[in-house]
């Protein structure tokens, strides 16, 4: 599974927020075709960094590689030009437009005259939405009247529209059901299959064991750990998450200073 | 908004008949209409200013310093009745106006500041700008071709040239839509449905035209037809329509009043696009302004006060949240003609100024209200 060039390699990231050094010296690589699951407690810096490489904050220094060239992402638009893609926990989206809107917004298609081509929007959204959800109908109902699975399927249809490299994706499972987390897991196994590149982060060490080939582990903002999860077992990585011991028994650099 | 297409209906009906068949005559009507074309004009730009979740309280002042400078530009620079002052006059004064709502834009995206602080700055300064331009003195006479901006019309013959057009533009629309659906493969819905919709249209526009064109000239069987302003309203009515439904802009507009985060994260420039919003407000007050300016044929200091409320009043009368992410340029126009309709009709009963003020405040009320009440109905 990780053979060829990183797709993404981020090296050296840091990040402070005023006096918080949120992100100290972060290292990340992920391969195509593979899930990499980005482990860590709340407040390690996970969603930090992934904000990081979707352009919503700017690092401070570091370098980001994708595909083996160094690239800059100053704004959400650089990132997606390098074919990132973001599904946030929140979804990011506008309540009140309606599936397809939502599916285009930001990259709508437009005619000779600069108008939306709503037509042709419609029918691509379609097209892709009914690859997540055979069912789905409420094309044009507005996107803060749907289920949390629809909300979902339509956040993960944006990023499949536009033929994304690497797609991360930040709690994908957290507001959904059984059924919509399975539904969401193959989607997930069907994006692998297409040689794209996950970055998932997750607190569900079950999902992550479940769908991910290698995790990254975070604590304090500064990497702990990366592995197969064939290499290690869920009560190992939950010693990393907490007290950020490795699994040879020692403690990851900058660690132990945290008990004295 | 069926609602407020009802209230208004209501209003008429109880005005026509307390006025003894006054308030719906031709010439009353045509007068209405030309009342209602400043606010209505303003309020177009205001709709996506409230979606995007902003306020601008400005207008009312703004349109008094864009008047008066427009006045003194065409004394002091231009000449009154040269070929070109009346143009010149009105590029200046939209230009202007522009420029001064690209600035609280500009402030209010890229400083950050809340945009109810920027254009109360806005509301206290611009009037005494106004007042140093002209040591607070009255510009008149202005130039008379400019003079028809406020107070003309375009006949008989050229109102039905108008109707017909924008009776063409709405099916050339609908058949645009039938022909790109049908391009894509998908199905239409029943070409009488279509049909119908035209004709409803056609009816109303045709039946407003009648009405213009009924209203003559004193002593004579001339008909007006429809007035400059209200042609002038018209056209921007058209412009504002397609830019917030038919383009990028206006999606990024509505995108942002519903989610700010979400239309920053999908790489929307949303700095930009408030700021526009806010220039075209400004650019609307321009053409307030010329069109206050040209109907009064003088500028005096005191034009447009209490206007940025009518405006606002208008927006929410016609459906527009302020919290945002909804609201309609064809609601802003119904409000603002029920807004003047009340104005219209309590000075056809009699009523004394003060007492209209107080209508007008109540129905600002009324409009908050009605909001709180389109949110509950939403959440």
């Amino acid at each position: 599974m990780t053979q060829g060039p990183p797709l993404v390699e981020m090296r050296g990231i840091h990040k402070r927020f005023g006096g918080v050094h949120a992100i100290q010296n972060m290292h990340l690589t992920l391969y195509p075709g593979e899930v990499l699951g980005l482990l860590g407690h709340n407040g390690a810096g996970k969603s930090t960094l992934m904000k990081i490489l979707a352009g919503a904050y700017t690092l401070d220094t570091g370098e980001i590689l994708v595909s083996g060239s160094p690239v800059q992402i100053l704004s959400p638009r650089d990132s997606k030009r390098v074919g990132i893609e973001t599904i946030y926990q929140t979804l990011a989206l506008a309540d009140n437009l309606s599936a397809v809107a939502n599916i285009f917004f930001g990259r709508e298609i437009v005619n000779a005259f600069g108008m939306l081509d709503e037509a042709r929007m419609e029918r691509d959204a379609i097209s892709v939405i009914r690859r997540l959800n055979p069912n789905f109908q409420n094309f044009h109902a507005l996107v803060g009247g749907l289920s949390g699975g629809q909300r979902q399927a339509v956040a993960i249809a944006r990023t499949l529209q536009f033929n994304a490299k690497i797609i991360i994706m930040d709690e994908p499972t957290a507001a959904l059901g059984p059924q919509e987390t399975r539904m969401v897991g193959d989607l997930i196994r069907q994006l692998k299959a297409e040689g794209i590149g996950i970055i998932m982060i997750s607190h569900d060490l079950h999902d992550v064991f479940d769908l991910s080939d290698r995790v990254t582990v975070m604590k304090n903002g500064r990497h702990v750990w990366t592995g197969h999860v064939a290499e290690t077992t869920k009560d190992q990585v939950l010693e990393m998450i907490i007290l950020g011991k490795v699994p040879d028994g020692s403690y990851a650099p900058g660690m132990t200073s945290d008990f004295g | 908004m069926l609602a407020m297409l009802i209230a208004l209906a209501a209003a008429a009906i109880v005005f026509n008949i307390l006025s003894h068949g006054l308030f719906l005559s031709p010439r009353n009507l045509w007068n209405l209409a030309v009342q209602t074309s400043v606010v209505g004009i303003i309020s177009t730009g205001m709709v996506l200013v409230i979606v995007s979740r902003n306020i601008d309280l400005s207008v009312g002042s703004l349109e008094s310093f864009l008047g008066i400078s427009g006045a003194f530009l065409q004394l002091q620079v231009l000449h009154i009745g040269a070929p070109n002052t009346w143009w010149a006059g009105i590029l200046f004064v939209v230009v202007l106006g522009g420029l001064c709502g690209a600035l609280q834009g500009a402030i209010t995206a890229y400083l950050g500041l809340p945009s109810f602080v920027v254009t109360l700055a806005g509301l206290m300064a611009w009037r005494a700008v106004a007042w140093l331009v002209t040591r607070g003195e009255t510009v008149t006479p202005l130039d008379s071709t400019y003079s028809l901006f406020g107070d003309g019309s375009i006949g008989v013959a050229w109102s039905w040239v108008v109707g017909a057009a924008i009776v063409l533009i709405v099916a050339a629309l609908a058949l645009n839509r039938r022909v790109s659906r049908s391009r894509v493969g998908f199905g239409n819905r029943q070409w009488w449905l279509d049909l119908a919709g035209i004709a409803l249209v056609a009816a109303v526009v045709f039946a407003f035209v009648a009405t213009m064109n009924a209203y003559t000239y004193p002593r004579s069987v001339v008909g007006r037809g429809i007035p400059v302003p209200v042609l002038t309203l018209i056209v921007i009515v058209g412009i504002m329509s397609c830019l917030a439904t038919m383009t990028r802009f206006g999606r990024y507009i509505y995108g942002y009043g519903g989610n700010p985060e979400a239309a920053q994260l999908a790489g929307v420039p949303t700095k930009r696009v408030v700021t526009i919003a806010f220039a075209i407000v400004g650019v609307l007050t321009g053409v307030g302004a010329v069109v206050t300016t040209a109907r009064l044929n003088a500028a005096p200091l005191s034009i447009g006060q209490l206007l940025e409320l009518q405006v606002i009043a208008a927006c929410v009368i016609g459906g527009t949240s302020l919290t945002g992410g909804s609201g309609s340029i064809f609601g802003a126009i119904v409000g603002a003609t029920l807004i003047q309709s009340l104005l219209n009709g309590l000075v056809l009963l009699g009523v004394d100024s003060a007492t209209q003020q107080i209508v007008e405040a109540l129905v600002l009320l009324a409009a908050v209200w009605f909001d709180i009440i389109y949110q509950r109905r939403g959440a």
